[in-house]
């Protein structure tokens, strides 16, 4: 098992610290959770915690940018990006600011705690925002890079990252580009295009489709905004069918996201695994994503009723 | 230095930059003119030629609606020509509706959604004291928007972190739009509020120039500064004195020659 890419993300921005004087963390009495704290213990006196507060959070991130610092803003995901929504929307990304959202517990996989807590509609909410860039890294060692991509990149960035531990998928000389797609699998008759946890099981669900005679592609769609039209064109000119696989409600999240792109285009069959419009619920996160439909199964029926 | 006439000529610019912009808000723009005279004429470390002078005083108008008697001090301070303000809220202009930091030289933070100014304050003032460059960071409210809970979240972290570089200005004109702030939500005594989230208290007459400078110069360490500024809506203009119903309007052709008649 790799490491959780919360984990990571509290590594690397404590790491990116000593680097770049300007990054500064903010949290909202969660750093013990989101792993803020590793910044926090690096750095006591560049991290800012303005307790449970979420809407100061963004504002007071906001002020930081204005100044020409870099703040990296935790808290959980359906807190950041719900209850703070609008203070996101008027004072960081209408004014195109340097504040990067490095959100945790995004998704049904925060399990136990249940579904006040997962965020289900976060892409969606996030991605409609002018100026806003979103990424959902699939493992520790994409995470990593991506927060280093966030660092570098100039504007508002939304890092949806997942609490659980994780297989690494990726390797760590993939190179990681915002708005890159990243091609695991090449594939003629299916493509699957996921992001974030549901990409292993993407990579699982072509390795079973290619023993029945479907060769079919994976694509880590890990920028969802702005989103890679390029592969996505050249897979729906050249597959039968391309089915998206994330952990979000198929409402606005990445399905959404490609459908967009090949709307009216004549090219593939299209279809989405995702959360059906529910709210999550207690319990543990593999049993909830079995019941979600979150599953290389799930993956695999799709793409066979659309050949 | 006496304000007066200079106070008359930027209530005429505010009347008709809302006549010809055909809308607008009026009354927080009077209300609080002396307010951001005693600022940008006495007390901010600015340099219009220079806005983003990178150790300049920062100016928060939390209450952005009330931007009409900002821009009008911005034309008077050099920020830009005085013909920009004829072209308020058009589609080509440079004057939106709301404080806007891309588009308005001078603006330092785009505000209109209310409450949000207090918090982005608290950010720029933490950021100072990490910048050391002595910055000070003025954030203007108006008594309406103190409804808002961000604003206390944003009080309660401003003592927390003894941003003795950040003070609070309350336009304390008694009305928002629905009535009077007690019809709508009372807010009970908000310098005692403000008193006991930890900050330094000052009341002063929100028209009075001298005695706006004199809180703003205090020296305060350790703690952020709240001043409480009595004013009167719609300031200067008699029939828009005291009058809900000139928060958001523009005055028609017969309103603008009675206003600016008074205001001469």
């Amino acid at each position: 098992m790799g490491k959780a890419i919360r984990v990571a993300y509290g590594e690397a921005v404590a790491k990116l610290g000593h680097t770049n004087d300007k990054i500064v963390v903010l949290d909202a009495d969660l750093s013990g959770a989101t792993q803020s704290k590793y910044f926090k213990k690096e750095f006591p006196d560049r991290f800012y915690n303005v307790g449970i507060a979420e809407e100061n959070l963004m504002g007071v991130a906001a002020g930081f940018a204005y100044q020409g610092f870099i703040p990296f803003a935790s808290t959980f995901a359906v807190f950041g990006t719900g209850r703070a929504f609008e203070i996101v929307r008027n004072q960081i990304a209408y004014v195109n600011l340097n504040v990067k959202l490095a959100l945790t517990h995004s998704g049904i996989s925060v399990g136990e705690d249940g579904g006040s807590h997962q965020s289900v509609e976060d892409i969606s909410l996030m991605r409609s925002l002018p100026n806003m860039t979103v990424i959902v890294p699939c493992d520790s060692i994409e995470t990593e890079k991506a927060v280093n991509a966030a660092a570098k990149f100039i504007g508002p960035v939304y890092l949806r990252l997942a609490r659980p531990a994780v297989e690494d998928i990726t390797n760590p000389d993939d190179k990681f580009e915002i708005g890159k797609a990243l091609t695991l699998v090449d594939g003629n008759d299916a493509c699957i295009i996921a992001c974030g946890l549901m990409v292993s099981r993407a990579l699982e669900a072509a390795k079973e489709l290619k023993t029945s005679g479907i060769d079919t592609a994976v694509i880590n769609m890990h920028t969802i905004k702005p989103i890679d039209k390029e592969t996505i064109l050249k897979y729906n000119s050249k597959c039968k069918v391309i089915i998206t696989a994330e952990e979000h409600s198929v409402i606005g999240g990445l399905g959404s996201a490609v459908a967009e792109v090949i709307a009216g285009t004549n090219g593939s069959k299209f279809a989405m695994v995702g959360i059906e419009d529910k709210f999550g619920h207690s319990g543990n996160p593999d049993k909830l994503f079995e019941e979600y439909g979150l599953t290389k199964e799930n993956i695999i029926k799709k793409v066979k009723e659309n050949l | 230095m006496d304000y007066k006439e200079k106070a008359k000529e930027l209530r005429r610019d505010i009347i008709k930059m809302l006549y010809l912009a055909k809308s607008g808000h009026p009354g927080g723009s009077l209300s609080e003119l002396e307010i951001l005279i005693a600022l940008y004429y006495e007390v901010m470390k600015i340099d219009p030629k220079n806005p983003e002078k990178e150790d300049r005083d920062l100016f928060v108008l939390s209450k952005g609606h009330a931007c009409p008697g900002l821009y009008a001090v911005f034309a008077d301070k050099g920020y830009f020509p005085k013909d920009d303000l004829w072209t308020l809220r058009k589609a080509d202009s440079k004057l939106q509706g709301h404080p806007d930091s891309h588009k308005t030289k001078g603006i330092d933070v785009n505000t209109g959604s209310l409450g949000q100014g207090a918090s982005v304050s608290v950010g720029l003032a933490l950021a100072a004291k990490r910048k050391n460059l002595g910055q000070k960071v003025y954030c203007l409210l108006g008594d309406g928007e103190c409804q808002e809970g961000l604003v206390w979240e944003a009080a309660m972290s401003a003592s927390h972190y003894k941003l003795d570089n950040l003070t609070f200005i309350l336009d304390n004109n008694g009305l928002q739009i629905d009535g009077t702030n007690d019809e709508v939500m009372s807010l009970g005594n908000i310098k005692s509020k403000f008193e006991s989230f930890g900050f330094k208290t000052f009341e002063v007459d929100g028209h009075n120039v001298d005695e706006i400078v004199k809180a703003l110069k205090e020296n305060v360490s350790g703690q952020p500064k709240f001043i409480l500024a009595h004013t009167v809506k719609g300031k200067g203009v008699s029939f828009m004195e005291n009058n809900v119903g000139w928060h958001g309007k523009a005055p028609n052709e017969e309103e603008y020659n009675l206003a600016i008649k008074e205001l001469s």
